[in-house]
Order: structure tokens, then C-alpha cells, then sequence
């Protein structure tokens, strides 16, 4: 009898499926130390590890390889906060809403960027370079508005600065390639 | 070893239980009910509901007592003024986060929610603010799901990865975002859900109902060019009354057929006809393995639940099962054939519905194979529930009806008919007319005890002319995949297993009637009492055994010639396949329950 399954999604990136021969290595080591759910919280960790989030492939591997069900999975994986289901951005920005940066405009801050990227607050931009979110008082007030991408923080901002910003880090992506 | 007792006192009153008791089933004990919401007793207990809350001395705050366990001296309180609040203040919160509309939900005086709030005496919103919304999936042939009415106890969770051991429904995300339903936030459609819909008989509220088949059934009911026919499941006669304050088991199979008439259906038949043909067929397929070295063991094929979920998660035993189409299935390719050849009726101008204890049993009229007539063989499903409820909106009074006949020619049964409804009845059924047939034999007698009761796995030896034939009976999908496992590693050997999806087979299907008054879903009373009903119509009978029923042969002589012939094989059989619904992974088997 041929029970392959066709529905499941086809990894395509090389890189995934590095990935996933990772963590299948990983499962088969730490299945025999733990009981089942133990192993699956260790085994979600690895895989946040892995691919910086939880995709559905991974779900389904760990499902198959630990005898859990996907739906006790998922129900896991959407309760942890460490734990994400979407996939992280390279350059996390990050937008302070703290009163400071508030007062002095944080908000029109967040439109621009929303409106250059056109994402939405925590989404990541199709190609996967910007991820958007907010953040409570970075511990600059005197300088605000500030916005945060990765460890960098930009300071006394104004709606008209944000396109040079993004054009900074797409510029170094382009370096790195 | 027996258990050690302990001895506590519930608001004054002595109790002396088990060390294990929990301090709910110590107060149920003597007769003391505390008010639960997330507690079923035939499932794990999480204490989720916190509706169950006790005073307990010494205990810092109130422990929610279908989790807290006795202990020797423990004095609990379940009736003070600080616990009766606390627990109003509970069902308020959730009332709060739950849509108002109780005059136009499904659950209407049939919600344990609702009753709650009466009971603890909930006089007022007190936290209104900002509600959960979800979209409806009403995806499913069988089950519509509305996380909108969704108070988070659990119990379809756990019904489903505990009894059904399918895992198709978990808890996801947190705080407001809570929410129950399929991995990936998938459709239910999409989902492992095999539509059997126990989770519907387990929800307190109408988070999980069953997908609607009265609009379309009146429509066409009142269309002059349609002719209706309907046929009758056999655990649905033993139910139905209970939504008109009869006792459980009480039969009202030709009420049922005269209020089926009134509601306008042209043609009434009985499901019980194609049972029997089924066990015809079935016994003759079996004695064709059996004889001529066939795949063995052979499984039963009448429950759609079971056929999905061995199509999804056991496609290894696909050819194991019978050929057999359910006897709904072998009525609704008769019907659109036979019967309107017969009758003269184009068979496009047939709508024909059935009504039946089961909710997967929608899905399975939707079946892509399900067309031999050339058109859907049965076009609408409706539940025991249903039905009941287009009764009540057409005004009839059911306890005022006189017992109406079904009509020829396929409205007549045996004793073997009827039992088809409870777990072991199919096996019984079969084995009358197995024995017969291959000894040649009459039975010395045509009660099979052995394979008869609720419990979830059983075992019998029939001794057919010399050949000891092992069979086994098994209801609850969880049973269903430890006894698929054990007979794979070479534990158990059978020749013929009968399977059941739903717990103590149809009378406990997803689609009868609510449990009344205090009465649970899985209740072993209430299903005794089912049980007990269609077992005294089947004494009841003068012809007990399949094979003489005259209109059986009498279908054979006309029209189906013999059994596992061509026009049989055509019409009342069937192949299934290996399914891979969407996110399952393919060698998925084990079902452990987590959480």
C-alpha cells in the first residue's frame, strides 16, 4: 500500500531542507531522553532555532517523527509567545510607542514606514528584509521619536527620514550578496 | 488490592470514598451536585471552568473540586455565601464573553450554559465590554463550528483525542485569541475530522452544531414537483421521543412514520430493509473470504466515521473492509432504481432524504461514489435532532399521533434489522445468517449474548460447522485503533470484526437527540436504555434472521438476482481510498493524548 502523502507542501529551498535534515538528526537524539510532550517543547525550541520560526513542514515532521498530533502541535506552538509562526524579518524594525516618542509623533513615524514597506504592524515584507513592530520606551526619551532596527537606533526622527533609513539597509544587503 | 477509604465531611454531611475520589464524585456520592461546566465523567479532568469551586479548610483559596482528591478529615463547603458568589461571578465572566442571542440559538433550552446561569442565579451583565469574533466555518458537511459561542472547557478537545482518539481539535493561541479548532487554523473541511460529531453531543453551548438539512428538506417538501422519500435509521426509533418527554428506549418507529406524513414525505421506507439486505450481501462477501482465502480479517463498513478515519489514518486496512455500502447508502441507490422503475417515477424528480443518529452519515451521502443511481442516491441527511425539530415547527403532537405503516416494497424487517443501531448488532446479524447459510442449519438459537453490551472491545468464538470463527466488535475510534495496532504487531487474530465509530454504536451517535434533564452524553443508563429498545423490537419480531425476510427475496427474485451479482455490485457496493486531508502527516498512527 502507498501511503505517500501528496498534500503536504514540497520544501523547494535548499536551505530548508538542510533544515529539516537538522532537526530530523535532532528529534531521533532526543527522543529516547524525554516522554513525549517533554520532547516536543525541547524539539519546538530547536526549531525556532533552525528557521528563526515555526513553519508548517517543520509541524508536520515533528508530528510524524514524535506520534503527536499536529493540532496539539499547533495549539503549543500558537501558545508560547518565544514561539513564532511567521517567519522573522532580517532587519526587525521596531517603532516606540512609549509616551515620549508618542508625544513627538512615534504614530506618523509608524504610518510612513507602513506606507513605504506596505506591510502592515507585524508582518514582514514579502521578501523577508523588513518585519515591522512597536516597542515600549527604548530608554532615549530626550531623543525621541527613535525607531530601532535590529541593535541600531535612530534617533530625533520625522516621517521624511524613513525612506533613507530602508535605503541604508538595502543598500548593505546588496553588499553581503 | 483494594482501595484504601477515606472519610470527609461535604457541608456537614459524612462521606467515606476511595483515596482517589475527587471531591466531586465524594459530594455526588451523597447526593450533593456541584455545579460543573468542563467535567465530564467519562473524560480526563482539567479543571478548566473553575465553575466547580469548593470551600476546603485550610485550603488558601477555592480549588476546583473535579480536581482537587479527598483526603482523610478533609471538611469541604459547597454552599456558602462567598462560594455561591464566587461562582456567579465565574459564569458571569463567561456570559459576558458570549454572544446574547439565546432566542435564535440552536442550543435554545438545551444549553448547559444557559441553564447554569439560571440555576446559580445570574440576574445581570455586570462586565460588559469587548467580545471575541471569529468566523463561522461551516466548511464541513457535517459540523459547523462557531467559536463566537465557545466558552474554552475543552470537552470536544478531549472527546475527540480520548474517545475518538482523531486529535482533530485543539486549543490555540492565548488570552482573547483563545480559540478551538483544527491545526493550522485549517478548515474543518480540511482538517482529520471524520464528522461523527460526538463533539456536538459534548458542548455545553452551539460552539459545535450540526450543519443544517431542514431549510433544503422543506423546500423541497413543499415543491409540487419533487416526490420525497424518506427513510428511517433503527437507532433513531429509540431516541426520537426523547425530545417529547418519552423515556429513552421508548419506541416510536410508526409515530414517526405517521408524523413523516404529515410533513408531507410521499413515500416512507425503513432503513431496516436495507439492513437486512446489507447483512445479505455482507455475509455472503464474508463467507466468499472466508472460503476462497480472501483478506482477513473483514471489517464492517456501515459507519462513515470509521470509513474516513480508516481512509485518513489506516489506509493499510482499506481492503479489508467490506465492499458494502451502508444499508442508508443500498436504500438510496434502491430508491432512484428499483423503486422508481417500479413505481414509475423519474428518478430526477426524486428527493430523497434520510433521517439518522449521525452526523458523519451527511458526509457520507456527499461521498463522490455515492452516485450509482446516476444521480446523489440520498440527497439530504437529516439527524435524529433534526427531525425532531421540523416535528415541533410543523405543530404536530407527537405524543398524539397514530402509528402510521411504511410502505412496500422495502418497508418491512427482521429482528436482525433493528439491532444494527448498538454496538455487537451487525455482528449478531450477520452471524444469524452466516451460520445458516454455510451449515445449512437452523440456529438453535438466534441470540448471540456474547456479542451484545456497551463495552468498548469484545470478543466472541462461534463454532461454524467445525471452523471456529474468532470475531471481534469494537466501538469508540480510540478502541478501534488499539485493536488495528495490536492485530498488525500479530496480538489479535480475527475473521470478522464489526466496527462502530460512535461509543455503544449508533444509539450514541453524534446526531441523537441531547441527553435530557441530567443525563450525559456516554451515559452507560441512557444507552442501556437505547439499547434495551431496539433489542425488544428485535424480539419482538416473528423473523429474526435476515435471510427470511420475504421481501428480501423477493427483491433478489425481481430485480438484484443474487447476492454479489452484477446489479449488486453496481448499486449497493463500493471502494474506498487512502485520503490525505491537508497538514496530516502520512505515517501519523499513533494518537497519544497530550494536554
Amino acid at each position: 500500500m502507498n501511503n505517500t502523502c501528496t498534500c503536504a507542501p514540497e520544501l523547494k529551498e535548499k536551505e530548508k531542507q538542510d533544515g529539516i535534515k537538522e532537526l530530523k538528526e535532532f528529534i531521533k537524539e532526543h527522543k529516547l531522553l524525554h516522554d513525549k510532550q517533554g520532547a516536543l517543547m525541547t524539539v519546538l525550541h530547536k526549531v525556532q532555532e533552525i528557521f528563526g520560526y515555526i513553519p508548517r513542514e517543520a509541524m508536520d515532521v515533528v508530528s510524524e517523527s514524535l506520534g503527536v498530533p499536529t493540532a496539539h502541535i499547533y495549539g503549543m506552538a500558537t501558545f508560547y509567545n518565544f514561539f513564532s509562526l511567521k517567519p522573522k524579518a532580517k532587519y526587525q524594525i521596531s517603532v516606540c510607542k512609549g509616551t515620549a516618542c508618542y508625544v513627538a509623533g512615534g504614530a506618523r513615524l509608524l504610518e510612513r514606514v507602513e506606507e513605504e514597506l506596505k506591510i502592515k504592524l507585524g508582518d514582514v515584507t514579502p521578501d523577508g528584509l523588513f518585519g515591522l513592530s512597536i516597542t515600549r520606551c527604548l530608554g532615549c526619551c530626550g531623543l525621541s521619536p527613535v525607531i530601532q532596527v535590529n541593535e541600531e537606533v535612530f534617533v530625533r526622527l520625522v516621517p521624511e527620514k524613513i525612506p533613507a533609513i530602508l535605503e541604508k539597509f538595502r543598500k548593505q544587503e546588496k553588499k553581503t550578496k | 488490592m483494594e482501595k484504601k477509604m477515606v472519610n470527609l465531611k461535604i457541608d456537614g454531611i459524612a462521606a467515606k470514598v476511595s483515596e482517589d475520589s475527587t471531591v466531586m464524585q465524594a459530594a455526588d456520592s451523597i447526593g450533593i451536585h456541584i455545579p460543573r461546566l468542563c467535567y465530564h465523567p467519562r473524560l480526563s479532568s482539567v479543571g478548566a471552568c473553575r465553575v466547580c469551586v469548593v470551600e476546603i479548610d485550610g485550603a488558601k483559596n477555592f480549588p476546583a473540586s473535579c480536581v482537587t482528591t479527598v483526603f482523610e478529615g478533609m471538611n469541604v463547603k459547597t454552599n456558602t455565601p462567598a462560594i455561591r458568589e464566587a461562582r456567579r461571578n465565574i459564569v458571569e465572566l463567561i456570559l459576558d464573553n458570549h454572544p446574547k442571542e439565546c432566542q435564535i440559538c440552536e442550543r435554545n433550552n438545551n444549553c448547559e450554559l444557559q441553564q447554569l446561569a439560571t440555576t446559580l442565579g445570574v440576574e445581570e451583565y455586570l462586565y460588559a465590554g469587548e467580545r471575541k469574533h471569529f468566523d463561522i466555518d461551516s466548511s464541513s458537511c457535517s459540523i459547523v463550528r462557531d467559536s463566537d459561542k465557545c466558552i474554552l472547557c475543552g470537552k470536544c478537545v478531549r472527546v475527540c483525542a480520548e474517545i475518538q482518539g482523531v486529535n482533530a481539535l485543539s486549543i490555540s493561541a492565548r488570552g482573547y485569541k483563545t480559540n478551538v479548532g483544527p491545526a493550522y487554523n485549517m478548515e474543518m473541511k480540511d482538517s482529520v475530522c471524520i464528522n461523527c460529531g460526538q463533539c456536538t453531543l459534548v458542548c455545553p453551548t452551539a460552539a459545535l452544531t450540526e450543519k443544517d438539512g431542514i431549510k433544503e428538506t422543506f423546500k423541497n417538501l413543499s415543491n409540487p414537483d419533487k416526490v420525497c422519500i424518506v427513510q428511517i435509521a433503527p437507532a433513531v426509533r429509540v431516541a426520537v421521543g426523547e425530545a417529547f418527554g418519552f423515556a429513552p428506549g421508548t419506541d416510536k418507529t410508526f409515530e414517526m412514520v405517521a408524523a413523516l406524513r404529515m410533513l408531507g414525505f410521499k413515500v416512507v421506507f425503513d432503513t431496516q430493509f436495507s439492513a437486512d439486505l446489507t447483512i445479505i450481501e455482507e455475509g455472503h462477501e464474508f463467507i466468499k473470504r472466508l472460503t476462497t482465502g480472501g483478506k482477513l480479517p473483514m471489517f464492517t463498513s456501515c459507519s462513515p466515521g470509521w470509513i474516513k478515519y480508516l481512509e485518513t489514518f489506516h489506509p493499510e486496512f482499506i481492503e479489508n473492509v467490506s465492499t458494502c455500502k451502508s444499508p442508508q447508502q443500498m436504500m438510496g441507490a434502491l430508491i432512484k432504481t428499483f423503486y422508481a422503475k417500479k413505481a414509475g417515477i423519474d428518478p430526477a424528480k426524486i428527493f430523497s432524504v434520510s433521517i439518522m443518529p449521525c452526523t458523519a452519515k451527511k458526509y457520507e451521502c456527499a461521498r463522490p461514489e455515492m452516485k450509482s443511481s446516476g444521480f446523489q442516491d440520498v440527497d439530504v441527511v437529516l439527524t435524529t435532532r433534526e427531525l425532531a425539530k421540523m416535528i415541533k415547527q410543523a405543530g404536530i403532537k407527537f405524543s398524539e399521533l397514530k402509528p402510521g405503516q411504511f410502505d412496500g416494497p422495502m418497508g418491512e424487517s427482521t429482528g436482525a434489522a433493528p439491532i444494527f443501531g448498538v454496538t455487537g448488532g451487525v455482528m449478531e446479524a450477520a452471524l444469524r445468517t452466516a451460520y445458516e447459510v454455510i451449515t445449512k442449519k437452523t440456529l438453535p438459537s438466534v441470540d448471540f449474548k456474547d456479542v451484545r453490551g456497551l463495552k468498548g472491545i469484545k470478543e466472541a468464538v462461534v463454532d461454524v460447522a467445525g471452523t471456529k470463527v474468532n470475531v471481534a466488535i469494537v466501538n469508540g475510534l480510540a478502541n478501534v485503533h488499539k485493536l488495528l495496532t495490536e492485530i498488525k504487531e500479530g496480538k489479535r487474530k480475527y475473521h470478522f470484526v464489526e466496527v462502530m465509530t460512535c461509543p455503544g454504536g449508533c444509539i450514541g451517535g453524534g446526531g441523537q437527540i441531547y441527553p435530557q434533564g441530567d443525563l450525559e452524553a456516554m451515559d452507560v443508563d441512557l444507552y442501556s436504555q437505547r439499547s434495551a429498545g431496539l433489542y425488544t423490537i428485535d424480539e419482538e419480531k416473528k423473523i429474526r434472521k435476515s435471510h427470511e425476510n420475504p421481501l428480501i427475496t423477493a427483491i433478489y427474485k425481481e430485480f438484484l438476482i443474487k447476492p454479489l451479482g452484477e446489479l449488486s455490485h453496481k448499486l449497493l457496493h463500493t471502494h474506498y481510498h487512502a485520503a490525505c486531508p491537508k497538514g496530516v502527516p502520512s505515517e501519523l498512527r499513533d494518537t497519544v493524548n497530550i494536554g
